[in-house]
């Protein structure tokens, strides 16, 4: 075996290539400039040409103190040895090979993009959408601002109670002048003024103690200028099962979220445009169509909770059904990874076929050297934002152990300009991060006059405009 | 958070030894591949016991030709076993209270991975430090409050 060096110990700099701008990659990045003693030299690819994936494209609008962690962000991009290049995708203007070709070390950090599906018909019925869709479409995201959602109907459901049900089910509920002040994309907000929903449903396979929401985003439901909010006594209340499980781990945040929930039994409605409806213990078992092929309603069976052997509550559906009409349904029930061409990937999870961020050789189960996963592509998608910093340590800890013992590739053209020359032919409208900065600073003061935090560019076409491509 | 988010960054492969081996085949497996407890499956794959070092060294501390014994013979025979949905949280209280320190996970009638109370600490001190850190930084936000 050659010795390729020890690149980053004084054998010219490591060269790694961070795929994916979200904040899984800026953390990647950040810990490797924390790394002791090394020189590194990071370049940060996205298929988009803005940085940050979800804090952009996921975070509601109306949530912007969540997006502040891009501050953090900002300063590992001011760093002398980080490069963004934006609008450049894996698989279309570079392939894993070419990587192979100019970085030392590799780090997939794509995220999880796809939707996980019911598996009930009438899944594709109109008007049924995945919420993720309806996410991107009102944030303004390049691949979604052409979805059409029809507002017109009275009611709609959203299926899942994790934190984007809550978000989809809170953009519907939220009076236009609420949402005038965010950055959500124009269009979307002239569509949510022409909406017509005056009911809206969220509905749980779970009761209110196994939600995944959080106590905060369910008092933020009971607060909403344009809608009141009830929940079915029925389905606020504790069962067996849930009090004993409450009373064996004392989980006070949980105890705390059942109370709140269980307020909203009383909460009188009718006053307010709109009503948000939390419905619990009930599964979906079909989306029901009309004659035009659009949604009618929602077929539900109601579930009974039962505990496996860890003490988990699972549901398990009943003989009870009821059809819920309603003409729009967005499904939130989990996303999934989706495989990167050459990469090997655990179907199973729904990831990157990984041991601890080291990416695996399908048939060997040996890590692949110089491929790492970190964030949702890595673990699938659970835990917040902040959750991915310690997920990049662990992955970087790896890259470090490995680099120390020299397991890293031996790229033909590792320096900088080499990278670029390629770029230059594949992808000449990359976009860095000054251009970026640039796009920033224009969002910003235009969203100012009206106390915006920014109107976003939306299409690709508008942001090559700005930086004159 | 659930036992599939643990599973999934562990690279899928489980090591399992058969009742009839003997414990000085099992630790040559246990040195091997770095591990504390290996997955007792019967023939149809399922799990009927779990061997841990611990069991080894419990017994050997009694009878010093355990390295020939077979390895039913050593192993804990009362298995709880997860499932990739399990709630970490559960799973951390359950195995605390039933001082167990490694749940095989089955899915679909297949053994899929072995979860050990450290995958299980470590997965839930990531949790929260990541929450504290996304808190941290809302809270010192200065900007104007766009939260409602």
């Amino acid at each position: 075996m050659p010795d390729p060096g020890r690149p980053g110990r004084g054998e010219g700099p490591l060269r790694v290539a961070v795929i994916g701008a979200g904040p899984t990659g800026f953390y990647v990045a950040d810990h490797l400039f924390r790394a002791p003693g090394l020189v590194v030299e990071v370049d940060l690819f996205d298929r988009l040409p803005t940085p940050f994936g979800l804090v952009r494209g996921g975070v509601a609008p109306d949530h912007q103190k969540i997006k502040a962690v891009t501050a953090v962000f900002d300063k590992v991009a001011a760093q002398p040895g980080f490069r963004f290049y934006g609008n450049v995708e894996l698989g279309k203007h570079l392939t894993v090979a070419d990587l192979r070709q100019h970085y030392h070390q590799i780090v997939y950090c794509t995220g999880a993009q796809t939707d996980r599906r019911l598996g009930i018909p009438g899944e594709d019925l109109r008007g049924s959408h995945p919420a993720t869709e309806f996410v991107g479409w009102y944030n303004g995201h390049p691949d979604f601002r052409e979805r059409q959602f029809d507002l017109s109907v009275e009611r709609a459901a959203v299926i899942g109670v994790g934190n984007v049900a809550v978000d989809v089910a809170r953009i519907l509920c939220r009076a236009p002048e609420e949402l005038a002040t965010t950055d959500i994309a124009d269009y979307a907000l002239d569509v949510l003024r022409g909406s017509r929903i005056r009911e809206v449903y969220l509905i749980g396979r779970r009761g209110p103690a196994q939600a995944a929401f959080t106590t905060p985003e369910i008092k933020e439901l009971g607060e909403l200028a344009g809608s009141d909010i009830t929940v079915p006594a029925e389905e606020a209340g504790l069962d067996a099962l849930s009090r004993a499980a409450l009373e064996r781990t004392q989980d006070r945040a949980t105890m705390k979220k059942v109370d709140i929930i269980q307020s909203y039994v009383r909460r009188p409605t009718g006053g307010k445009a709109r009503t948000l409806v939390l419905r619990f213990l009930l599964a979906p078992v079909e989306i029901v169509g009309g004659d035009a092929g659009e949604v009618t309603g929602l077929r539900l069976a109601r579930t009974a909770l039962y505990a496996t052997p860890t003490g988990t509550l699972q549901a398990k559906s009943t003989d009870d059904v009821e059809v819920l009409p309603v003409g729009l349904v967005f499904r939130s029930v989990g996303y999934r990874g989706v495989p990167l061409l050459g990469v090997p990937f655990n179907d199973s999870w729904g990831v990157i076929l990984n041991d601890k961020g080291r990416v695996l050789d399908p048939d060997a189960k040996t890590p692949i050297v110089g491929e790492y996963a970190a964030g949702w592509i890595k673990r699938g998608p659970t835990g917040v934002i902040g959750t991915n910093k310690p997920d990049a340590a662990e992955t970087v800890v790896g890259m470090m152990e490995d680099l120390g013992q020299g397991r890293v590739l031996s790229p033909a053209a590792p320096e900088r300009s080499a990278l670029e020359r390629l770029l230059a032919e594949r992808q000449p409208q990359h976009f860095s991060y000054a251009d970026w900065l640039r796009l920033n600073e224009i969002e910003v003061s235009k969203g100012r006059p009206a106390g915006r935090p920014r109107v976003k560019f939306t299409s690709l076409e508008e942001m090559l405009a700005v930086v004159a491509r | 958070m659930n036992i599939a988010s643990i599973l999934a960054t562990k690279g899928g492969q489980v090591f399992t030894a058969r009742p009839e081996q003997t414990i000085r085949q099992v630790l040559r497996l246990l040195a091997e591949h770095n591990v504390g407890a290996l997955v007792v499956v019967g023939g149809d794959g399922a799990p009927i016991g779990m061997l841990s070092e611990r069991d080894i060294v419990r017994h050997i501390a009694r009878d010093e030709t355990l390295l020939g014994h077979t390895v039913d013979s050593v192993m804990t025979k009362t298995v709880i076993v997860g499932t990739p949905q399990d709630d970490l949280v559960m799973v951390g209280h359950t195995m605390v209270e039933s001082r167990i320190r490694h749940l095989p996970v089955m899915d679909g009638g297949k053994l899929v991975g072995l979860v050990s109370i450290g995958d299980v600490v470590n997965a839930q001190r990531n949790q929260y430090q990541g929450e504290v850190d996304t808190l941290q930084i809302q809270l010192s936000q200065s900007g104007p409050a766009m939260d409602h």
